[in-house]
């Protein structure tokens, strides 16, 4: 499988990740290389095979349901780019 | 006599216990030659109070009798570990600036246990890379010459930006493996997701253990991809190696995957007898156009292993071509999901939008390196619409199957296995820089299959390339079985002799 350049935007979009017009035929090159490279795998029998989910197996752990490590807000926001008291900014999202 | 810094990390613990040097004396010999190694790169914050803070209050705890099993020992730890007030990026644009208000468990382990801070260590971009050439910082050289070169050549290269001609240290963990080969550090952390731990020490003649998952918390870790990354320690040699593993193992309730078993001494496994152990030979690992030496090295660690009273037998692994190709699915899909964090608003780097989805993709388009945003990218393909059965899924069931090959070999009572580290020795900075990245993925087609099984991975230094470079064996063992790993490293580190490291030329 390869991926033409109107894929190549919209996986860009898909990963938010900006694109110039001039890098989308050099992305859509390497891109098209790695899927290349991983097409081998169509040839694979999985019939039956499970996916793999934990790749040790263990018991997924519980703990308590309680309150712990409270940082507090001036920890949270500490490296925040821009922010207000305690608060991030982000330009305005709804109208 | 040996600067204090040449020591080995169990010299330098014996040497402070029989007070023949203070852990000040230890960290100064260390800063001073990590500021005349600044030219290598492997740094990428040095926090020189920091390690003097530390080393005397270690000095005071060795004094009353309190010292700790890596007391006033020296360390350098990977930018992708969460180190409290300091910088911590993962080597990334995209993280500028941040700095922790919280410890990462492997490296409070370290501290717990007495261990002295240097600095953050040079990597690649959220760990994504074999050269070390992909981090923000800028590449890492390693300590040993390119053939043919003069110290002069070289140090005139060193001067450059781009470095071009030396060597890369490997990567991700290039900091990490080129201080512990320049005697930058006495041992650092490092971390492997596809054998970011052990190529850079098979290419810098420094040994390097990627333990079992679920060995090491992952608490305070850059994530890349989280069903593979696993922590583990760089040092000179075997031993050392063991010292410092012992420490930053063990269970944490941070992190639900790390394994709630008790840590063994691993250093009293370095040196037990391999008499009788059953060491797999995996047919499926000479791969076509392998240079003659690597092949030759590892017949020769077959003869060490026989000699030391192991039984060699061939093992089949039938899924491991598959094993890289499926990698460059797992891996970018769980980064993409990852890295989906880096939004230009809680932390790091944040670029101007006219609104908030411009904000998003114009942080991401400059926060992060190409190729970083290249996974990122296969990894929303893979994972989106459509294609998650026919990528994604496929691959976790081939995973299966490489763990399969491996479950089948320990079954009919293989202790641990043997293999190349990698399938060259270290190569130029900015030799492998082509269009095609597959061409620099193909370094880990030794080491991915132990992540992909979850496995526990060692490379140790065995020997020199026809050009005088180092080069590594891997040895691969059973889930949680790291101690054997430990003795049949040790008895090829002792086969293969003692590595002499690079002179500092560049100092």
């Amino acid at each position: 499988m390869s991926v033409d350049q109107a894929t190549v935007r919209r996986i860009a979009h898909l990963a938010r990740i900006a694109v110039k017009d001039e890098d989308v035929p050099h992305l859509q090159q390497e891109l098209n290389a790695i899927l290349a490279f991983v097409e081998e795998l169509g040839s694979v029998d999985v019939e039956g095979v499970e996916p793999m989910t934990s790749v040790i197996p263990m018991k997924m752990k519980m703990r308590a349901d309680e309150v712990n490590d409270q940082a507090g807000a001036d920890v949270i926001v500490a490296n925040a780019p821009q922010r207000e008291d305690h608060f991030f900014t982000v330009p305005k999202v709804v109208e | 006599m040996t600067s204090l810094n040449e020591l080995t990390l169990a010299q330098a613990r014996d040497a402070l216990a029989a007070k023949k040097a203070s852990a000040v004396e230890l960290a100064q010999a260390h800063l001073d030659a990590m500021e005349k190694a600044r030219g290598l790169g492997a740094y990428v914050a040095e926090t020189p109070e920091i390690a003097l803070d530390m080393a005397r209050r270690s000095d005071q705890r060795i004094a009353s009798g309190e010292a700790g099993a890596l007391e006033g020992l020296p360390i350098g730890v990977k930018d992708l570990y969460a180190t409290k007030g300091v910088h911590t990026q993962a080597c990334s644009h995209i993280l500028d600036g941040f700095k922790p208000a919280y410890e990462s468990t492997v490296s409070a382990n370290l501290w717990r246990d007495g261990a002295v801070m240097l600095g953050k260590l040079n990597m690649d971009e959220f760990a994504m890379g074999s050269s070390n050439e992909t981090s923000f910082y800028g590449p890492v050289a390693s300590p040993w010459l390119p053939p043919g070169w003069s110290a002069d050549k070289a140090r005139a290269a060193l001067a450059t930006k781009e470095k071009a001609g030396l060597l890369v240290p490997g990567g991700s963990s290039g900091g990490s493996a080129s201080a512990v080969a320049a005697h930058l550090c006495l041992g650092a952390t490092a971390s492997d997701t596809g054998g970011s731990i052990r190529q850079p020490a098979a290419f810098t003649g420094t040994a390097g253990v990627k333990p079992t998952y679920g060995r090491c918390s992952r608490w305070g870790m850059v994530a890349f991809a989280s069903s593979l990354d696993q922590a583990g320690p760089i040092a000179r040699n075997v031993r050392d190696c063991a010292i410092l593993l012992r420490s930053m193992a063990g269970h944490d309730p941070k992190d639900t995957t790390s394994v709630d078993a008790p840590v063994p001494d691993y250093e009293k496994a370095v040196g037990a007898s391999i008499k009788g152990r059953k060491i797999g030979i995996p047919k499926e690992y000479r791969v076509s156009g392998m240079p003659e030496e690597i092949d030759a090295l590892w017949r020769k660690g077959v003869d060490w292993l026989r000699d030391a009273g192991a039984e060699i037998v061939e093992i089949s692994l039938p899924h491991t071509k598959y094993a890289l190709p499926a990698y460059y699915i797992v891996a970018p899909a769980e980064a993409s999901s990852n890295l989906a964090r880096y939004d230009g608003v809680r932390y790091g780097l944040r670029a101007p939008g006219r609104d908030i989805r411009e904000l998003y993709e114009n942080t991401r388009a400059q926060g992060f390196g190409p190729e970083v945003r290249r996974r990122i990218m296969i990894g929303a393909y893979v994972l989106s619409a459509g294609y998650y059965d026919a990528y994604y899924v496929r691959a976790q069931k081939i995973r299966t199957l490489i763990r399969r090959d491996f479950e089948a070999a320990f079954h009919d009572g293989v202790d641990a296995i043997l293999t190349p580290a990698t399938p060259s020795p270290a190569f130029a900075i900015g030799e492998k820089t082509s269009a095609d990245p597959v061409e620099m993925y193909l370094n880990d087609v030794f080491t991915v299959t132990v992540n992909m099984a979850g496995l526990p991975g060692f490379a140790v230094p065995a020997g020199l390339s026809k050009d005088g470079l180092p080069l590594g064996l891997q040895l691969i063992g059973r889930p949680f079985d790291e101690e054997t790993l430990f003795s049949v490293a040790q008895a090829v580190e002792e086969a293969a002799g003692p590595v002499s490291l690079p002179k500092p030329w560049w100092a």
